[in-house]
């Protein structure tokens, strides 16, 4: 893995298996009596939030304490940031205080991007949403809890299953990744929405775009519902929140008509009756809440690929013996510090 | 004072067979070959070119108001660096330009620096609000005699307000530059709207929102029998739209800018902000576009929309930084890169498209005339054999946002006229 | 991922220290001792660390099984969040940890590896185990103890001592991994890490 992840399109397919692969293990911590692993301690991941979400950030401040790495919680309100400061300001007081990782969420889309290649902090940089850009552990948590509800398990991707994601394309960072993630990971992704929520120009992505929802119910493995935010009938995206839960909604109606393996995804948070009904939502097979727990799994795993080995510290002294393999994920390891 | 004679030897006066021209005082006095002169210094211009002293219709030299990120005196010190001897200053300055008394003063400011003539240009709305017609009279009437008017940075967006200026402006031939951009369908603009802009998540700015603005002004101004000039047009679909109306004879004019012609949309990729314009980059095939335009001469000049801002208002993220790149000091080379080295413009076509034409447009007695005898000693001198990596930190603008850092770039002023006094001596200010 | 690496360059030939049969008779003898040591092996939980150790592991549950005629608890344990020198290598693959179903609390856990040489990797089983509940006590099985201890561990139950040099290497290799037994002694490359 490279040492920031800004994009799900950085990912190769092994990445994102690798990352499945971790989060699968690192799932079955909340099982135990002590839900902490020492992995990243003395290490420190700070939160940097120039956007209101409680979400995203408790997972991710979740995510780093159960490795036992320093949190610290910068959020815009209230903060230099909204007297001004610069996001260059910002990024050098964190460098300052030591940051190893920068988990940051913003307004703007490329904010991480540029955090990452301006030079500005020598940390790793996640990406927890920029803009109408990306949002990758989003992407991860999805195809992480879809692997779980169909797929075969660890060291699999999602090869031939077919998944339908509907509602506001133009805005959403989480369609943007999901669309290079799980195609990348071998998924037919369908992106459903009325056209004045497609972007103009999407004949490169490698999915398909289609404005009927119905046609797509019966062949697809998993429907992903996206929030679509009332504020955009204001601007002409479309006449009523009614019309649009008719045409774009999944009603139980047609929650019915999807195959019976298949699951509903959200990102949350809802908007019951709009893009979804509160019947769909609380159906199990909305998959709604296990992705908030999933997410928890993707980014300690996503913290822990980025964050170990990430130093050019001192090699291993002897007699530590060397490993002959260098740099790939370990499978083997006859020849490590027994 | 003795008059200055300045004999220029074995140049290639627009890209043509080798000549000399003499220069006496503040007017060339010969142009031949074999020309001697006492006392006069002379130039050893041999594989240079000597093209009529260039004239940008579009500069933005930022003073009064934003003195940080340039000054009339910087602005005209990278005017001069580039080859240029007249610029037309934009009006959005603080205080906008917007009465007879900020164009006095950007003159006046002009000719004390005394690097290249300062033309400015007028806003045509109060404040650029678009709302009341700017007194365009007195800002002609003035020492500044302005006569193009444009509220550049934005647009003239109100139809009404629109066909009332270009009707206006028609008492002393005056010419409205337009900066095309219907304002609604560019709301949260960030970039070209198109394949790059959906995969960034970065709001569009589509070509329809300079196309259709064109479109209607163009039409205006046959309607009401006056000129327009579109200001820094950006795609395929005005170059078209623009050829269909000088085929109709209307009087329209049209400019692109040297990034236009060479960079695209897919820069934007790297979010970094010194690839930040408005109009924004576009596609491959709009700079395609461009180019044959500026070739076949649908589109009449190049103008440089130098754009100077301080450092940190581009180092930062994307959607905070402003948007504009600087131009004069590499504008010549950019347009020898596009056109001049790809065989689509002579350097005969050069000094139309960056000096005679520009002139013309804003309507300049001294500047933009052909090198002969008895014309204002207006000169450029170009090496068009020198390659080198563009280094921003030997600008003389004070502000360094240029896309073209480290990029090789053909071609290099070596030397400046201005009425026969050299700015520039051997790629040097003076 | 920067996968440079590169085979290492030929090593000397490895020479054999154990055969298959050597193996399956030096896991009987360990089972025993258990037996012996543990006073029956009634509360005995095997727990290997990946990927051998679980292999061997497994292997010795069915020789307890077979001494004693009960089922063994036999598990897994993987330390990779717990070593010292993550920041030190790349990221490491998890393994599976899988505790059986009664857990480690108050049992005597039998911890299972292949080759014991620095001592790290069990100081990491001993902090991961920890989180997993509290033995009555910790015990460490080995199929081979090379030495060049770095922390005052020592196995309980040794296969072979192995006397070796720190220029030479120790591969075990297990039919359920590597398609048959054997345990091989060779020379690191010159080139080391």
């Amino acid at each position: 893995m490279k040492r920031h992840l800004i994009s799900a399109a950085d990912l190769t397919r092994d990445d994102a298996v690798l990352i499945l692969d971790t989060a699968e293990e690192l799932g079955r911590l909340a099982d135990r009596p002590i839900k902490k692993l020492p992995t990243l301690r003395g290490r420190t991941v700070v939160n940097l939030f120039f956007e209101d979400s409680t979400r995203t950030r408790i997972s991710f401040e979740a995510a780093a304490k159960r490795l036992s790495a320093d949190v610290i919680n910068f959020s815009a309100k209230g903060s230099s940031v909204s007297k001004g400061e610069s996001l260059k300001d910002t990024a050098l007081t964190l460098e300052a205080m030591g940051a190893d990782a920068v988990v940051i969420r913003h307004h703007d889309s490329g904010a991480p991007h540029r955090l990452a290649t301006s030079g500005w902090i020598g940390g790793s940089v996640v990406n927890a949403g920029d803009g109408t850009h990306e949002h990758p552990t989003q992407a991860l948590l999805d195809a992480f809890t879809l692997r779980r509800r169909l797929g075969d398990g660890p060291g699999t991707d999602l090869a031939g299953r077919r998944v339908t994601i509907v509602g506001d394309i133009l805005h959403s960072r989480v369609a943007r990744s999901n669309v290079h993630l799980l195609s990348t990971l071998g998924a037919e992704v369908t992106l459903v929405a009325p056209p004045t929520l497609v972007p103009v120009r999407t004949e490169s992505w490698p999915c398909e775009v289609s404005y009927d929802l119905d046609a797509q119910l019966a062949k697809s493995d998993a429907v992903m519902m996206l929030r679509v935010q009332r504020e955009r009938m204001n601007a002409a995206y479309f006449p009523t929140e009614r019309e649009y839960a008719r045409r774009y909604g999944l009603s139980g109606e047609r929650m019915a008509r999807m195959p019976e393996h298949a699951v509903v995804m959200h990102p949350g948070p809802m908007n019951r009756g709009m893009e979804i009904s509160a019947e769909v939502a609380d159906s199990p097979r909305c998959t709604a809440v296990e992705q908030v727990t999933n997410g928890v799994s993707i980014r300690m795993a996503v913290l822990y690929l980025l964050l170990s080995g990430a130093d050019s510290g001192p090699q291993p002294a002897e007699p530590t013996p060397a490993s002959t393999q260098t740099n790939a994920p370990t499978t083997t390891r006859t020849e490590e510090s027994k | 004072m003795s008059q200055n004679k300045i004999l220029i030897r074995g140049t290639k006066v627009l890209g043509g067979d080798a000549a000399d021209v003499l220069v006496d005082g503040e007017t060339i006095s010969a142009v031949g070959t074999g020309l001697e002169a006492a006392g006069a210094t002379v130039i050893d211009a041999d594989g240079l070119v000597l093209l009529p002293g260039l004239v940008d219709l579009h500069t933005h030299l930022r003073e009064p108001g934003r003195e940080d990120s340039e000054t009339v005196l910087t602005g005209t010190r990278a005017a001069a660096a580039g080859g240029f001897t007249a610029v037309h200053a934009m009006a959005n300055t603080f205080p906008v330009a917007d009465t007879a008394g900020v164009v006095e003063q950007v003159w006046r400011l002009g000719k004390e620096a005394g690097y290249c003539d300062v033309q400015p240009v007028g806003a045509v709305t109060v404040g650029l609000d678009g709302k009341q017609l700017a007194e365009l009279g007195a800002m002609h009437e003035s020492a500044a005699g302005v006569t193009v008017f444009s509220d550049d940075g934005k647009c003239v967006h109100d139809a009404v307000i629109m066909r009332r200026a270009l009707e206006y402006v028609k008492t002393f031939d005056g010419v409205v530059a337009q900066h095309a951009q219907e304002p609604r369908l560019t709301e949260g603009a960030q970039m070209n709207e198109g394949e790059v802009s959906a995969e960034l998540g970065l709001g569009g700015w589509p070509a329809v929102a300079e196309e259709s603005i064109i479109a209607r002004d163009v039409l205006l101004a046959a309607h009401v029998g006056s000129r327009v000039h579109i200001c820094h047009l950006s795609t395929a679909g005005s170059v078209e739209i623009v050829r269909w109306a000088k085929s109709k004879g209307w009087n329209v004019t049209a400019e692109v800018t040297p990034h236009h012609l060479l960079l695209t949309d897919e820069m934007v990729r790297s979010y970094n902000p010194v690839y930040k314009v408005n109009p924004p980059l576009r596609t491959a095939e709009d700079v395609t576009a461009l180019r044959e335009a500026l070739a076949d001469g649908t589109i009449d000049c190049v103008a440089t929309d130098h754009a100077p801002h301080p450092h940190e208002d581009k180092d930062c993220e994307w959607g905070a930084a402003a948007m504009g790149m600087v131009g004069l000091e590499t504008a010549l080379s950019v347009v020898q890169q596009t056109m001049v080295d790809t065989g689509m413009l002579t350097w005969e076509q050069v000094a139309d498209r960056m000096s005679h034409a520009p002139a013309r447009i804003g309507r300049l007695t001294g500047q933009g005339r052909p090198v002969s005898p008895g014309e204002p000693a207006n000169l450029t001198l170009v090496d068009p054999a020198y390659r080198g990596a563009v280094d921003p930190a030997h600008f003389a603008s004070r502000s360094r946002n240029t896309p073209y850092e480290g990029r090789d770039l053909p071609g290099r002023v070596t030397h400046t006229f201005l009425r026969g006094r050299a700015t520039v001596i051997d790629g040097k200010l003076t | 991922m920067d996968n440079s690496s590169a085979p290492p360059p030929a090593a000397p030939a490895a020479r054999p220290v154990l055969e298959g049969p050597d193996i399956a008779r030096v896991l009987t003898r360990i089972a025993h001792e258990i037996v012996e040591r543990a006073k029956g092996a009634d509360d005995v939980v095997l727990l290997g660390i990946p990927t051998r150790g679980v292999h061997l592991a497994r292997r010795l549950a069915g020789k307890l099984q077979e001494i004693t005629g009960r089922p063994i608890p036999v598990g897994s344990l993987d330390i990779t969040m717990y070593r010292d020198d993550l920041r030190l290598s790349p990221p490491r693959t998890l393994a599976r940890t899988e505790i059986p179903g009664d857990g480690v609390e108050g049992r005597l856990v039998v911890l299972v590896d292949d080759v014991l040489f620095s001592g790290r990797t069990i100081r990491a089983a001993l902090d991961a185990l920890g989180d997993l509940g509290r033995p009555r006590a910790v015990q460490l099985a080995v199929l081979v103890d090379r030495g060049h201890r770095e922390l005052p561990i020592r196995a309980d139950y040794v296969g072979k001592n192995l006397p070796t040099s720190l220029r030479e290497t120790v591969k075990v290799q297990l039919t359920e991994e590597d398609g048959h037994d054997g345990v091989l002694l060779g020379a690191r490359a010159a080139t080391g890490q």
